[in-house]
């Protein structure tokens, strides 16, 4: 901008605010406010046309959508204008806002005069003048520059066009800018900031593409101008490096972006099916995929850490007992039935625990593998944790708060009830079904509060039905006992006489429950006569309450093996101690020499023990790999050969297969999910004594995506009753976490009490699982470390540690409890609030006298009220930041603007429909010109704008 | 805009990116749905639009009971025959993108949901919505009766300011309580 330009503005602007006192009395204010209206728009489009700067506005007044936004940038000016008013700005801009300020300060003056005696109400008025004062002096102005601006003008226009075409600018500006003073170089910074969050949030606005486009456009060419110019000689070159790296760095994010998302496997397949199900099957698919990436994670850390250093680096097999088949079992070592159990060559790989050495190093690298195993275990509950209740704490936060359910109940219904990636007809004909269901509910529901006929029967029915499950429960508990008791017995006798289904029992019997239970539950639960939502609650805590009964007798049943094979092992540990002193002995008094050699067997010959560690591993192992069995089994026939026999011997059938009795399966969405879940927590029990199972568990997980995603797009229907995931997510992850922490306790219990077996697996040869980092800290780490670890777990310092935590979670609870009682209030206020509102409305005749005097006299000008509003919080909004002393206007302000909207329904639209000619004279104005004393009339005896 | 050109030229793809919640994908498989509606004899014409009948062919909208509506809403055609040109397009499936805010969201959706375009969501547009929402035929059509009823209730719950009507600002404030709206409001291609 010249700098010479200021000047001349600054004197108009100064003659205009005499203009405007001098004329104000006899001008009107009706009159003021009409052009005011008017010259609004021209006002804008002529400043756009100036500076660059207001090109913000000129897009505001255009669509009229985002207020603010080109005002916010405004507080500063205004408030450095205020204090030092004499003080040139180089921007004509700052010097009309200056001009309004300075008339609207001169007009409160005014009217603290004029009208010290009049009330509140006169607020509004003052608030009008103003702004006529503000309208007329900038009309004036206009007059003026059509005369004097216009040569400036088009310079200007010129100049611009000059800097937006192309580089040519470059001389030009740069000389301008060189003589920019500090403070328009702040400005001109924080304008830029401003354009390039606007480019940054542009994509949050509702417009159209094309105007988007556009603006972008424009806001990129303004960065582009006036980045290079920020900087100042060798500042400059060092800013405008930094520039391009941010631009680089930002293509890149978006590059990388780009990357992520296409990395996203199965993104297509989820939404077809998506498409044809509805968001709630499509949350079971997320919820795999999820489960995929996370197990894929823990598998990275077991496989990186554990198996392949053991692997590459440790002893080969064959090379010591623990990785040798045992002499007896060689014969049958490979024989398919035995792998199958996974007993033979795999019983003694990687896969178990019993494999990997005690060696405290291994390889050239020295990794320190016991330790690493033990980390390894613990780290994987830890990471698991850590991801489950993050998810956890994302999708809460995603869920809106949800506290009012009751509110909105209806508008819910009506609003959000749509799931509009429903693709498929069928899908979308169910969901009109339960959409027009549900609404005669909700009706049915609000016209009558359910009358209960007989409350005592349905009380006995559901205690009943309680009593029931509660048996089933505890037989099917006692089954599994019963199972793994007679399963041990089984053990002891010669493999080769069992028959396939002893072997198997105890997998056999825990699916066939898993199976047989919930349809169960579901035929009983009929009896309780539940809503299907309460229903559908209490039916999968019952089969969660299933699943975990069997899960922990199974464990409990476990541990009794383990207890005896515990025994076992001593007896054979003294055995063979006794059988080496017995060689020791014999061979020194034979030989009569205290140099004995080592005893030299060959591995698979040695005397070993039962190693209980691998046993439970492959037990969880058999269980998880006979889960998968029954999972697609189920799939298979229950699913795709239903739906193969339905669909082909519909032909020749007697009743209609399709709609009648055995049609097509839905997909079980709870029960899968509660399957991933336990799943899970098996395997999350089962790696630490069977690293492969991670291995089998991806691809299970793999299997099951496509297997799933076939089955559910070849042999389902969907859902009658077609309900919404996203509530559902958050408890799908609850479950999740307390099943993560139920397996987390057996494990820490046995790593932590259970003495290891001594011949096989890492922690051979030591008291308990966690010596290894003890051994650790006190023979690898500095003596200074280990000095602090042993202060650290003084009970000394762990009391106060506890205590601290108590502290502060008794902290954050009563922080949490503020919040909510701050969270209700705010809601009650505003019910009051909007209780208030109703009762001003129905008894509006009587006590809002304002708004019936308004309406009464101001037939046509309840048209033009808002307009005159719009303009105090523009003025207000940076008031409010900076003084408070001058809130009130501003509020009043806004209330009244409020009220008014509420009085004409649709105050807007005659507004924007007559901009008028532009730069008009101001002396004729049109329409009714209500005197100044008339104006302030109206607000006498009115009551003060409440609120 | 040389936007329905047979390709797409990387200065308009970054743009859309940076205008859009699309991902370069999104935008890429987009145009490639686009260019297949877009019909043979005016393939090579710039900003050639396509009419609603064809748009609603595509199986992401065809069972959608609001499909007419979001075609109006998102074309900027002249003549409000709902035909959308490729910007109009990718405004449509921004706004119903997975990363929209739910500002935009909610926006879109009162657009769609006010049926006669008159910023307000009168008991006539809320009827229309039941229709649309219970399918339209005959045996699943609510009675007069239950419709008051209904839209009774809504207008208790949701218009604030008692006017007899839901305003943007009304609705805004119902949805973004909703736990599910943001998660059903998608179309994906």
């Amino acid at each position: 901008m010249p700098p010479k330009r200021k000047n001349s503005s600054i004197i108009q602007v100064e003659d205009v605010g005499m203009d405007v006192d001098a004329e104000f009395d006899s001008g009107s204010e009706d009159e003021a406010r009409r052009k005011r209206i008017q010259n609004r728009r021209a006002k804008s489009q002529r400043k756009a046309k100036l500076t660059i700067e207001e090109e913000e506005d000129e897009d505001e007044d255009e669509d009229k959508a985002p207020r603010g936004r080109g005002r916010r940038k405004r507080p500063k000016p205004i408030d450095s204008d205020q204090d030092e008013e004499d003080e040139d700005k180089g921007k004509r801009q700052t010097a009309t806002r200056r001009g309004r300020t300075t008339s609207k300060k001169k007009s409160d003056k005014e009217d603290s005069n004029d009208e010290s005696g009049k009330e509140k109400g006169s607020r509004r008025q003052t608030r009008g003048k103003a702004a006529s004062k503000t309208q007329k002096e900038e009309q004036n102005k206009d007059k003026k520059e059509n005369a004097k601006g216009k040569v400036e003008e088009s310079k200007d226009k010129k100049n611009k066009k000059g800097n937006s075409s192309s580089d040519s600018h470059n001389s030009d500006s740069e000389n301008e800018e060189d003589q920019l003073s500090e403070g328009e170089i702040e400005a001109l910074k924080e304008q830029v900031e401003e354009k390039k969050k606007l480019i940054a949030t542009l994509r949050n606005k509702p417009w159209r593409m094309k105007k988007r486009l556009i603006i972008l456009k424009e806001a990129q060419e303004f960065v582009e101008k006036f980045e290079g110019a920020l900087g100042k000689g060798k500042g400059r070159k060092l800013y405008a490096f930094k520039i391009m790296m941010a631009k680089k760095f930002i293509k890149f994010k978006r590059d990388f972006e780009n990357f992520k998302t296409a990395c996203i496997p199965w993104e297509r397949k989820i939404k077809e099916v998506e498409s044809h199900f509805g968001s709630s099957v499509a949350s079971y698919f997320l919820f795999l995929r999820w489960m995929y990436g996370l197990n894929l994670i823990l598998f990275g850390l077991m496989f990186g850490l554990v198996v392949l250093p053991e692997v590459m680096m440790g002893l080969p097999y064959g090379s010591i007992p623990r990785k040798t088949v045992p002499r007896a079992e060689q014969e049958t070592a490979m024989d398919y039935s035995v792998l199958f159990d996974f007993g033979g060559y795999a019983k003694y790989s990687f896969m178990f625990y019993g494999y990997y050495n005690n060696e405290r190093t291994v390889g050239v690298l020295k990794f320190r593998l016991p330790l690493s195993y033990l980390l390894t275990g613990v780290g994987i509950f830890g990471y698991s944790l850590m991801v489950v209740i993050r998810m956890m704490a994302r999708n809460s936060n995603e869920g809106g708060d949800g506290g009012d359910e009751g509110q909105f109940t209806f508008s819910w219904k009506m609003f959000t009830s749509w799931d509009f990636l429903i693709g498929n007809p069928e899908t979308a004909d169910n969901k009109y079904a339960s959409i027009t269901t549900s609404f005669k509910e909700s009706i049915v529901d609000e016209q009558e509060n359910q009358k209960d006929e007989n409350i005592h029967l349905r009380r006995f029915l559901r205690v009943l039905a309680n009593f029931m499950i509660l048996c089933c429960l505890g037989g099917s508990g006692y089954l599994i006992y019963f199972v793994v008791k007679r399963s041990q017995d089984f053990a002891k006798l010669d493999p080769r006489s069992l028959t396939w289904f002893q072997k198997n029992e105890v997998e056999f019997v825990m699916s066939l429950l898993g199976l047989v239970c919930p349809p169960l539950f579901e035929t009983i639960a009929e009896l309780e006569d539940y809503h299907p939502r309460i229903a559908l609650k209490w039916q999968l805590g019952r089969i969660f309450a299933l699943f975990l009964g069997n899960l922990y007798t199974f464990l409990f049943a476990l541990f009794d093996e383990v207890n005896a094979k515990m025994l076992d092992e001593k007896a054979v540990k003294n055995a063979t101690e006794w059988a080496y002193q017995e060689y020791y002995a014999n061979y020194s008094s034979f030989h009569n020499t205290t140099d004995v050699p080592p005893l030299n067997i060959p591995p698979a010959d040695v005397v070993r023990g039962p190693c209980w560690e691998t046993a439970v591993g492959i037990e969880f192992v058999k269980l998880t790999v006979s889960d998968v069995q029954v999972t697609f089994l189920t799939i298979l026939v229950g699913d795709f050969a239903r739906a193969v026999i339905v669909r082909f011997l519909n032909y020749c059938w007697c009743w209609d297969l399709e709609a009648g009795f055995p049609s097509y399966a839905e997909f079980d969405i709870s029960g899968n999910v509660l399957g991933l879940v336990f799943n899970q927590g098996m395997i999350w029990m089962g790696v630490f004594y069977a690293p492969g199972l991670m291995g089998v568990n991806v691809l299970r997980l793999l299997t099951s995506m496509y297997f799933q995603c076939w089955a559910v797009m070849s042999s389902n229907v969907p859902h009658e009753r077609v309900f919404k995931a996203s509530r559902s997510n958050n408890f799908y992850m609850a479950l999740l976490l307390l099943v993560l922490f139920l397996s987390l306790l057996p494990v820490i219990y046995s790593i932590m009490t259970l003495p290891p077996s001594f011949d096989c697996g890492p922690f051979s040869g030591q008291d308990r699982m966690y010596d290894v980092v003890l051994e650790t800290i006190s023979r690898d780490l500095p003596a200074f470390i280990g000095n602090i670890l042993t202060y650290a777990s003084n009970p000394g310092l762990i009391m106060p540690a506890i205590l601290l935590m108590v502290l502060a979670i008794y902290y954050l609870n009563t922080v949490s409890k503020g919040y909510q009682q701050a969270n209700t209030d705010l809601k009650k206020k505003m019910q009051m609030a909007r209780d208030e509102e109703k009762n001003r409305r129905n008894n509006k005749d009587s006590t809002n006298q304002m708004m019936k005097d308004l309406e009464d006299l101001l037939p046509d000008k309840s048209l033009f009220k808002p307009q005159v509003q719009e303009k105090p919080p523009t003025d207000a909004a940076p008031e409010k930041g900076s003084k408070p002393t001058k809130m009130k206007p501003g509020t009043a302000g806004v209330n009244l603007h409020k009220e008014v909207s509420l009085a004409s329904p649709n105050p807007r639209g005659p507004v924007s429909r007559g901009p008028g000619p532009r730069g008009g004279p101001p002396g004729n104005a049109m329409g009714p010109q209500p005197g100044p004393g008339r104006g302030r009339g109206r607000g006498r005896g009115a009551p003060p704008p409440r609120r | 805009m040389g936007a329905t050109a047979s390709q797409l030229d990387k200065g308009m793809l970054s743009e859309y990116q940076e205008l859009t919640f699309l991902t370069k994908q999104e935008i890429l498989l987009a145009h490639k749905r686009f260019s297949e509606l877009v019909p043979k004899e005016e393939i090579d014409r710039i900003n050639c639009r396509i009419p609603m009948s064809l748009i609603l062919t595509l199986p992401e909208l065809k069972s959608n009971p609001f499909n007419e509506r979001i075609c109006k809403v998102f074309s900027t055609s002249d003549i409000k025959d709902g035909s959308l040109s490729f910007d109009d397009f990718l405004d449509l499936l921004s706004a119903f993108s997975d990363s929209a805010t739910l500002e935009i969201k909610s926006h879109y959706a009162f657009r769609i949901f006010d049926f006669d375009d008159d910023g307000t969501l009168g008991r006539h547009d809320l009827e229309k919505l039941v229709n649309c929402l219970t399918g339209g035929t005959d045996d699943t059509n609510l009675t007069p009766d239950e419709m008051r009823q209904l839209i009774d209730n809504i207008l208790e719950e949701s218009d604030i300011d008692k006017d007899g009507t839901v305003n943007l600002s009304e609705f805004q404030h119902v949805i973004s309580r909703s736990p599910d709206f943001v998660s059903s409001f998608k179309i994906v291609l």
